[in-house]
């Protein structure tokens, strides 16, 4: 058991783009021994990304064990993760390992379609909604050098337009 | 460690008021917290949270200037609690109906009594709609909002909706 640093913002390392895992060896299965690890030790923590412990290929954990009255697959790696479709939105809370201290509200794609590949290197597709749904978009977007800081939305924005008031 | 004071600067709106009083608090010295700037009514709002190394006094000294060039109301208050970290909303509450005198005091006094705690309120006209947008903490439990909500709905001809907010740590 091993857990690694957590690179926290404003660490440049988190907006590098992590590329795909080609060998579904001994060395991975380690790694993300490691990295179920770390997301363990984080408080509340429901999932992680490889690139926040500074390993910049596409691997993510989603684990929604501890939140039984969300529809969940419990502990889900994944590997190379693609979202295939998705539809629907809805805001919701976000924090994050990689950016203490803050959270903010993020719109998100309410159901997706998601493939990817298991530890083992068989693919697999898992229809996702509500939290669980966030949860991997929140982690694929690690993937892709994003943090929830750049999806933060404006809750005015979803609201009507004012009245003109007379002057 | 500079102690925290809370800015208030109030007047009516026309473009360069946010930039002409932040470079006056940067030029003296001054290192921004948290703040809340809107437009409400023609009038533009600034509360501003500012740690600065002198006295509520030499602070207002300071930016009296920039409010006059605005014409804006300044007031600064010490904050309390330097430390304070910022409490994290569990309850989302919106209400909605056609406009009239009484519906913010109706549903917070409902949802106070509930045990609400306020920390974000936001409201909205939209023609004749009336939009309040809340979130906060429940310290009763969100079901005792809940049922607060129904009565509401149901006796003052309002459309509310509660979601439980369920941070993501990831």
């Amino acid at each position: 058991m091993a857990i690694r640093d957590v690179l926290v913002y404003p660490d440049p390392r988190l907006k590098q783009i992590s590329s795909p895992v080609t060998k579904f060896d001994s060395a991975l299965q380690d790694f993300i021994r490691d990295l179920n690890d770390t997301m363990l030790a984080g408080p509340g923590c429901v999932g992680i990304a490889a690139p926040q412990v500074g390993h910049f290929e596409r691997i993510v954990i989603v684990d929604l064990t501890s939140k039984p009255k969300n529809p969940n697959h419990g502990k889900l790696v994944l590997i190379n993760p693609v979202i295939v479709e998705s539809s629907g939105e809805k805001i919701g809370r976000e924090g994050c390992l990689s950016v203490p201290d803050y959270t903010g509200n993020i719109v998100r794609a309410k159901n997706i379609t998601l493939s990817a590949y298991d530890e083992e290197g068989n693919p697999q597709s898992y229809e996702m909604k509500g939290f669980e749904a966030r949860v991997a978009q929140h982690e694929i977007d690690h993937l892709d050098g994003r943090l929830f800081l750049d999806r933060l939305v404006c809750r005015r924005s979803e609201l009507f337009p004012r009245q003109n008031y007379a002057e | 460690m500079n102690p925290w004071y809370l800015l208030t600067l109030v007047g009516k709106d026309r473009p360069g008021i946010v930039a002409g009083v932040t470079s006056a608090l940067y030029k003296e010295g001054a290192n921004l917290g948290e703040a809340s700037m809107v437009q409400l009514g023609g009038n533009f709002t600034i509360m501003v949270l500012a740690q600065y190394e002198g006295t509520t006094d030499e602070l207002s000294k300071a930016i009296l200037p920039v409010a006059k060039d605005f014409d804006l109301r300044l007031h600064v208050d010490p904050v309390l609690e330097p430390r304070h970290q910022a409490s994290i909303p569990d309850v989302r509450i919106t209400v909605y109906g056609a406009d009239r005198a009484g519906i913010v005091a109706e549903v917070t006094t409902a949802l106070a009594e509930a045990g609400l705690n306020i920390l974000n309120l936001e409201t909205d006209v939209g023609g004749a709609i009336y939009i309040l947008i809340i979130e906060g903490t429940a310290s009763q439990g969100i079901d005792a909002l809940q049922k607060v909500l129904d009565n509401l709905a149901r006796e003052k001809n309002l459309e509310t909706r509660l979601s439980p907010i369920d941070t993501l740590i990831g």
